[in-house]
């Protein structure tokens, strides 16, 4: 069973920023700025079509988009939808063939919006699915790496419309290595159009439906909003999350360095928290929490810091000192926890000498 | 040490003399459209009645809620010209795209994106494009408008593009207001930009205002320094508040709260201040005003701001009550008219001043006048307006249990005494001058905002506290009361050594000179 396209309004597209800006564990960046161009381009009667990955056909041709960099820099310089919508048509044109829709790259933060604003401008479905199931700040940090399949080409564009297309690449890891060299050059920011995919492997190699996971987390945070409940508290009893921490920001420490924005975040507890403390690292998402010094959860666990009261999530770029935040685990998608999955996005990938235990216990996952 | 704090509210003027720790006398008088003559009246007052010596009061420091006031009613506001460096990068969103269109039509000048700008590492996006600036320039002084904008991209990191522009707007249009964005915000484009054309529609409002404070000063023979005090219960002098009207937004909400902390002795309380206009509710944690953690939006625009946490709801003592059915109330007030406009004071309309003066909760003007409303249209009413309240205190506490509310502000006699979820109603002597009081007893701070290099992160954040707390007990605060408020460091990897932008905020009360 397969579910039938549908319209996607700008109310969906509110929710799902809420959802998306949740899984994107503090990077993937702010998707404000994504929405408020979305309103332009659906005011003057585009909109977008969301469809089923079940649904596709085997030779399909999709288009696997998303910006990378520091998000400190696009907070600056934006995320132009032309601009993005530009690596999609130079991809065709290098291919000699036409894309029948566009996935989305990660659905964290502003890079699940990206999507959208490339699909209105021209006119292509986007898929419910993507490639990460939440951010992650390396390409070889996907569920496409994961399962081995081709990492180029590769197209990206900057804003002066600088463009390059990476042909072809050894693996991931050297796609990675390449692209972020010139990521870094364009100013920290960069528009891509990933290896192309067939309807075949994203049936197979994706994670599924996470267009539709990230709505209806923002819808569970807008209905507490209006029952004057708590969002966050909501979201952790639908997503079976766990609540770990409860402080207010003490110290953020900021580095935008070889295109990503790397740091540290140190909470001090209130409330039932009181006297401790949790320290969050982070490379352009959370990556491992240490409550007290000692490591809470890490990586492929989603390491999720909310506004308090709002629910809103908190990005590595806008976090601040004296915020009241709370700190929020989900579970991840299963292909990440694989022992393969691991190797690409466990803590060791991300430069720690610990093993992954995941803070869910298996019998919940 | 004695102090003057007035509050210059929509409705009323307030003026408290405030000597040492006591609350020496308090006077409340009507704000007029001048302002100016509303202060006037109330110094009279205060002067006559307490016999203080002029001559003795060490500083006055007036806050007041004229410029947010101006934003959320739309009035006095400025059309400003909008110019953003920093094509091509951020070439989608225009300046003012997120406004509230009502505002937006009232505000947007001409608007201008043109080529410069930096990047994260220092790099320039594109040459600042001098000849368009001097176009643009041109075109600003051809439109007539008196105030600009200006936000360069990354300027946080690098203002040289918004100096330039600005050295070129001041050079073409002779007595052009130029606010620029690095002097007011951080990192995040809109949110700064936002900022820096609010600022820039309100400079002249702003300019004005503090003239007229200085002339109600002067004429009434105070020679005392002035201060306004600012979003974060501090103050700065009157000269530097008059060109960045946008730090004073929240000043009113901030010291009706701190006011109702010193005149309670309560550190963690819920406040209900109700005013003419409206009634705002927030919570006092550790003594301090809790704040908003993240965008506030500030009659409908989005910004960065730094501000207590706060509810408001149009409900005061000039709020207007359908004389057809005593349910629906306000949000419409008679405001600073309630002296012509309400029925005890011979006017036409039904204002929660007659409701409250026809139930014997209040004294004012001529109860005969309210003596054919009906009682149960009175009980309706009120009954309203608590729930209104009740509600209002309900969304704004986070913890479970019963909490005491303090209740403050020219309107508190509609605070009923019972409440659900509250603990204890609190009433305090000159609860209806909170703010004025709040004004009075305003922090004072030091601030730091300069480049470290050579050094370790933790050795020029250590340094940068210590510079600001240096200069915060410099400008009179009591070192054991100093907390740091705002800490960032940014990194700017384009100037050698380890250089490290950092910005501290340390705040402290007013020491107290025997």
């Amino acid at each position: 069973m397969t579910a039938a396209p549908r319209r996607i309004t700008l109310d969906d597209l509110e929710s799902f920023a809420i959802g998306a800006w949740i899984l994107g564990t503090g990077g993937g960046g702010e998707p404000y700025h994504s929405l408020l161009e979305a309103r332009q381009h659906w005011a003057e009667g585009k909109s977008v079509d969301l469809i089923d990955p079940l649904a596709l056909g085997d030779d399909d041709l999709i288009a696997c988009v998303g910006q990378m960099g520091a998000p400190l820099a696009m907070q600056e310089k934006m995320c132009d939808g032309p601009v993005i919508a530009r690596t999609i048509t130079m991809m065709e044109e290098y291919l000699g063939k036409k894309f029948k829709a566009i996935m989305l790259w990660e659905v964290g933060g502003n890079n699940g919006l990206q999507p959208f604003l490339a699909g209105a401008i021209l006119g292509l479905p986007v898929v419910d699915c993507d490639a990460m199931g939440r951010a992650f700040p390396q390409a070889d940090m996907t569920t496409f790496a994961i399962c081995d399949l081709p990492a180029y080409p590769w197209t990206m564009v900057d804003i002066r419309k600088n463009t390059v297309i990476f042909s072809q690449a050894e693996d991931w890891s050297w796609m990675e290595r390449m692209t972020r060299k010139v990521c870094t050059t364009f100013g920290s920011a960069a528009a891509t159009c990933k290896a192309p995919r067939v309807g075949r492997e994203v049936k197979v190699a994706s994670c599924l439906h996470t267009v539709s996971k990230a709505m209806r987390i923002g819808r569970t945070v807008q209905a507490a909003r209006t029952a004057h409940a708590d969002p966050i508290a909501a979201v952790v009893e639908s997503e079976h999350g766990l609540l770990l921490f409860h402080g207010k920001v003490k110290d953020v420490m900021r580095r935008t360095t070889d295109g990503w924005l790397r740091g540290t975040v140190v909470l001090e507890g209130l409330d039932e928290n009181r006297g401790e403390s949790f320290r969050v690292d982070f490379q352009n998402e959370f990556s491992v929490g240490w409550q007290n010094d000692q490591v809470r959860v890490t990586v492929p666990d989603l390491i999720c810091i909310m506004d308090t009261v709002s629910g809103e999530a908190v990005g590595t770029e806008t976090i601040r000192y004296g915020q009241r935040v709370t700190v929020v685990a989900l579970p991840a998608p299963a292909i990440l926890m694989s022992p393969k999955g691991l190797k690409h996005v466990g803590p060791r990938a991300f430069g720690y000498d610990l093993d992954f235990k995941s803070i869910f216990p298996e019998a919940a996952r | 040490m004695i102090r003057l704090g007035i509050d210059v509210g929509g409705t009323n003027t307030d003026a408290v003399l405030v000597d040492g720790n006591a609350v020496r006398h308090a006077v409340k008088t009507a704000t007029t459209a001048d302002v100016g003559g509303g202060i006037v009246a109330a110094l009279k007052r205060l002067l006559a009645e307490s016999a203080v010596d002029t001559g003795s009061i060490d500083a006055v420091m007036i806050g007041t809620t004229h410029f947010t006031n101006a934003v959320v009613q739309r009035c006095s506001v400025a059309r400003v010209a909008a110019v953003r460096v920093g094509l091509p990068a951020a070439a989608t969103l225009e300046p003012f795209v997120d406004w509230p269109p009502d505002l937006r039509a009232m505000v947007k000048g001409p608007t201008f994106m043109i080529r410069g700008g930096h990047e994260v590492d220092g790099m320039p996006i594109a040459p600042f494009d001098r000849t368009a600036m001097k176009e643009v320039a041109r075109r600003i002084a051809d439109a007539g408008v008196g105030s600009v904008g200006v936000c360069a991209v990354f300027s946080p990191l690098n203002f040289a593009a918004e100096q330039e522009a600005a050295e070129i707007l001041e050079a073409t249009v002779p007595g052009i207001s130029v606010t620029r964005s690095h002097e007011l915000g951080r990192i995040g484009l809109l949110a700064r930009e936002n900022v820096t054309l609010l600022n820039a529609c309100l400079v002249a409002l702003a300019r004005r205002t503090a003239e007229g404070f200085v002339r109600a000063l002067a004429d009434s023979g105070i020679r005392a320094p002035l201060y306004i005090t600012q979003n974060d219960g501090t103050v700065s002098l009157a000269s530097q508040a008059a060109r960045f009207p946008v730090h004073c937004f929240a000043s009113g909400p901030t010291n009706s709260l701190r006011g109702a902390a010193f005149l309670s002795g309560l550190k963690d309380a819920m406040v209900v201040d109700v005013g003419g206009t409206t009634s705002d509710v927030g919570c006092l944690r550790h003594g301090f005003p809790r704040e908003a953690n993240n965008t506030v939006e500030v009659g409908g625009v989005r910004t960065a701001f730094r501000m207590p946490d706060l509810l408001s709801i149009g409900l005061g003592g000039g709020t207007l009550v359908d004389p057809a059915d005593p349910r629906r109330i306000g949000p419409v007030s008679v405001g600073y008219q309630l002296t012509e406009r309400a029925l005890v004071f011979g006017g036409q309309e039904t204002t929660l001043t007659d409701v409250a003066v026809a139930a014997r909760l209040l004294e004012l003007g001529d109860r005969d006048r309210v003596a054919r409303l009906d009682k149960a249209f009175v009980t309706a009413a009120l009954a309203r307006s608590h729930t209104m309240l009740e509600e209002s205190v309900d969304r704004m506490k986070t913890d479970a249990g019963d909490v005491p509310l303090i209740a403050v502000g020219g309107g508190c006699f509609l605070v009923p005494d019972k409440m659900a979820g509250v603990s204890t109603v609190v009433h305090v002597p000159h609860q209806g001058v909170a703010n004025a009081v709040g004004a009075a007893i305003a922090q004072v701070s030091g601030e730091v905002d300069q480049i470290f290099q050579g050094l370790s992160r933790e050795v020029a954040l250590d340094k940068a506290r210590a510079l600001a707390s240096d200069r915060a007990v410099k400008a009179g605060a009591a070192a054991p009361t100093l907390s740091v408020v705002e800490q960032e460091d940014i990194p700017l990897s384009y100037l050698p050594g380890n250089s490290l932008r950092v910005r501290v905020r340390v705040v402290g009360d007013i020491a107290r000179t025997t």
